[in-house]
């Protein structure tokens, strides 16, 4: 009798303290688990703070003109961001003209009228197209693209869209192939898969009773397609096209090969031009002192272009896929 | 009479507003394959071509020197590839672990699940420029470390969320039946769910390989490059994707066929990774 309740009151103290053990073992968990995923946050702030210290002799010294000044000289140590902005700007913008009505196409086809069984394996082959390294695409561009625009694709443009009035002076200046209208070009195929993903992600969240009942009204595929799913996915096509956007704006590779890398502001499309990281990588390796400052005044700026619109993209994109969960 | 004309005249406008859409979307799609085919012809073509096994033993020749390989960039890729995983595969599932196991409670979860997902196409030069300001400038020299931090820095973000998403996909009854056992949570999270979701974290990782072996922008102020062949992670490594860059863009005809030898390897290479991820996933979701 009395050995029972003592071996009862160890049993309940020995749970308890395994129950003690494991809530601090849990504790652990919990709290090494956030320590990771703190790490990343901690990144972002280095990255801001970082650029921004090694950015700040040049901005002290440029004041916030720094960013609409049109001057890059490195001799003369006078910097100003605005050329590169352009640059980046221009070739981003035809990379969207050129990459959103194709995104959209291949959206629809993919989830309209191609074959259930295509569906597989043309979606992979498309998100095949993103994981094409960049440097690839620059590649390909430089050798192969370049070469076929400069005798096909801008005698073409010029002899038609150059002949136009105002819009004209964009196309003209000499042929070479390279030039700010190639990298937006090679920019667009870049970024095709992106925003064609998210499109098709997007559109399949339409509820089906909405495009059966339109399609039971008489509706065309395209209409259905035109009044019923473009208006319920709005939000999320626009995520998807900042998406693209934001990353045309930061890419590398592939424009540093094909925009021709000079530090001027040229109307014609057809000129060279640089982007901002297209100069970064050109310069970063032989810039010294202010130089290096400059270009770290860039790369904030870069930075912080990019995250207010990947952040957009990634809010329009949080929203369009609640409002699944509401409308429904 | 006039009625149905204009009824007819209507259904026609409609009907052929409907085949140009379509076949604009199927244009559009063609254009995409094609350029996908033709990008790969061409690798295929002009890589296969200067693809000899001398590129696996020598390393990347001098400037006007005839022949070379690319035996040093190769295995310069390979370390710091290797490296980067080993960091970033801990820090990304563990994080995607608090994500979903402890993800609905806090806000912290929200604000770092919005950062990885803006990470993800943050613009990857500026990530060079980080560890450049706060690693090689500190230290005064390039090195191999700070290649793979800098992609790091990009692998962690794909880790992160690939892992959050395949635990959640877990079914919360696994979870459950194993509470009720007693289980204590971190076993739970490890033994259970993430055993579950294994083959899909693994997905993941490879993923996040595939991302990073071609990444050429992180690599340029980070670990630069290495004419000679070495393996000392503490100085200046040569790698595939910047030795493809300034080969690409050189004047001499045998670095130009070697970079087209390394994009192939490159693309070869991620392209595997990424239908060997597909792969394994959909086995994973089908079994």
């Amino acid at each position: 009798m009395n050995s029972t309740s003592a071996d009862s009151g160890m049993l309940e103290k020995n749970m308890l303290a395994v129950v003690k053990k494991q809530r601090f073992q849990d504790w652990i968990f919990h709290k090494s688990t956030l320590l990771f995923s703190l790490v990343v946050l901690l990144a972002l702030l280095g990255i801001i703070v970082s650029l921004f210290i090694n950015a700040w002799p040049a901005f002290s010294k440029f004041g916030i003109a720094f960013i609409w000044t049109v001057e890059w000289d490195i001799i003369n140590e006078e910097f100003g961001a605005a050329i590169a902005i352009y640059g980046t700007v221009v070739s981003s913008l035809i990379a969207l003209l050129i990459a959103v009505p194709l995104a959209f196409g291949i959206a629809i086809f993919l989830t309209e009228t191609c074959p259930l069984w295509l569906r597989r394996p043309l979606g992979t082959a498309i998100e095949l197209l993103a994981a094409v390294p960049s440097i690839i695409y620059g590649m390909f561009g430089l050798f192969i693209f370049a070469p076929l625009f400069a005798e096909y694709g801008q005698p073409a443009l010029q002899s038609t869209l150059g002949q136009m009035p105002i819009i004209g002076v964009l196309f003209g200046g000499a042929m070479n192939g390279i030039g700010m209208l190639a990298a937006g070009i090679v920019l667009a195929f870049m970024i095709l898969p992106f925003i064609a993903a998210v499109m098709r992600d997007v559109f399949a969240i339409v509820p089906p009773i909405l495009r059966e009942s339109a399609y039971g009204m008489g509706c065309t595929t395209w209409e259905v397609v035109k009044n019923i799913v473009l208006p319920y996915t709005q939000k999320g096509v626009i995520g998807g096209i900042m998406l693209g956007l934001g990353r045309a704006l930061g890419e590398t590779m592939a424009v540093t090969f094909v925009i021709g890398n000079s530090q001027r502001i040229l109307p014609s499309l057809f000129a060279p031009g640089s982007s901002i990281a297209s100069t970064l990588a050109n310069e970063f390796g032989e810039a010294d002192d202010f130089h290096l400052s400059a270009l770290f005044a860039l790369g904030f700026l870069l930075f912080v272009i990019t995250f207010i619109v990947l952040g957009l993209a990634k809010w329009m994109i949080i929203r369009a896929e609640k409002a699944k969960g509401t409308k429904t | 009479m006039n009625a149905t004309n204009m009824n007819q005249n209507l259904y026609r406008r409609r009907q052929f507003a409907n085949r140009m859409g379509m076949t604009l979307s199927m244009l559009a799609m063609g254009l995409g394959l094609f350029v996908l085919l033709w990008i790969l012809a061409l690798l295929f073509k002009n890589g296969f071509a200067a693809l000899h096994w001398t590129v696996f033993t020598q390393s990347t020749p001098a400037p006007g020197s005839e022949g070379g390989g690319l035996a040093n960039a190769i295995v310069g890729s390979l370390m710091m590839v290797g490296v980067t995983t080993l960091i970033s595969t801990p820090i990304g599932i563990f994080a995607g672990v608090y994500l979903s196991e402890f993800g609905d409670e806090s806000k912290i979860a929200g604000v770092t699940r919005f950062v990885t997902d803006v990470m993800l196409s943050a613009p990857s030069i500026v990530l060079g420029l980080f560890i450049y300001a706060v690693l090689v400038a500190q230290v005064k020299h390039f090195s191999g470390w700070a290649g793979s931090l800098a992609l790091a820095l990009i692998a962690i973000p794909v880790v992160v969320r690939t892992t959050e998403n395949m635990l959640r996909l877990v079914p919360g009854s696994l979870r459950e039946a194993a509470f009720a056992l007693g289980a204590p949570r971190w076993k739970v999270s490890t033994f259970v769910t993430l055993r579950a979701a294994r083959a899909g974290v693994i997905t993941g990782v490879m993923l996040a390989l595939a991302r990073i072996s071609g990444e050429t922008a992180p690599l340029l102020f980070t670990a630069l490059n290495n004419q000679f062949f070495s393996t000392n992670m503490n100085g200046p490594m040569s790698n595939l994707p910047v030795v493809i860059f300034q080969f690409a863009m050189s004047p001499y005809e045998n670095w130009v066929r070697l970079a087209w030898a390394g994009a192939l390897l490159i693309t070869l290479s991620v392209l595997v990774l990424n239908i060997l991820a597909r792969v394994l996933f959909r086995e994973k979701v089908a079994g």
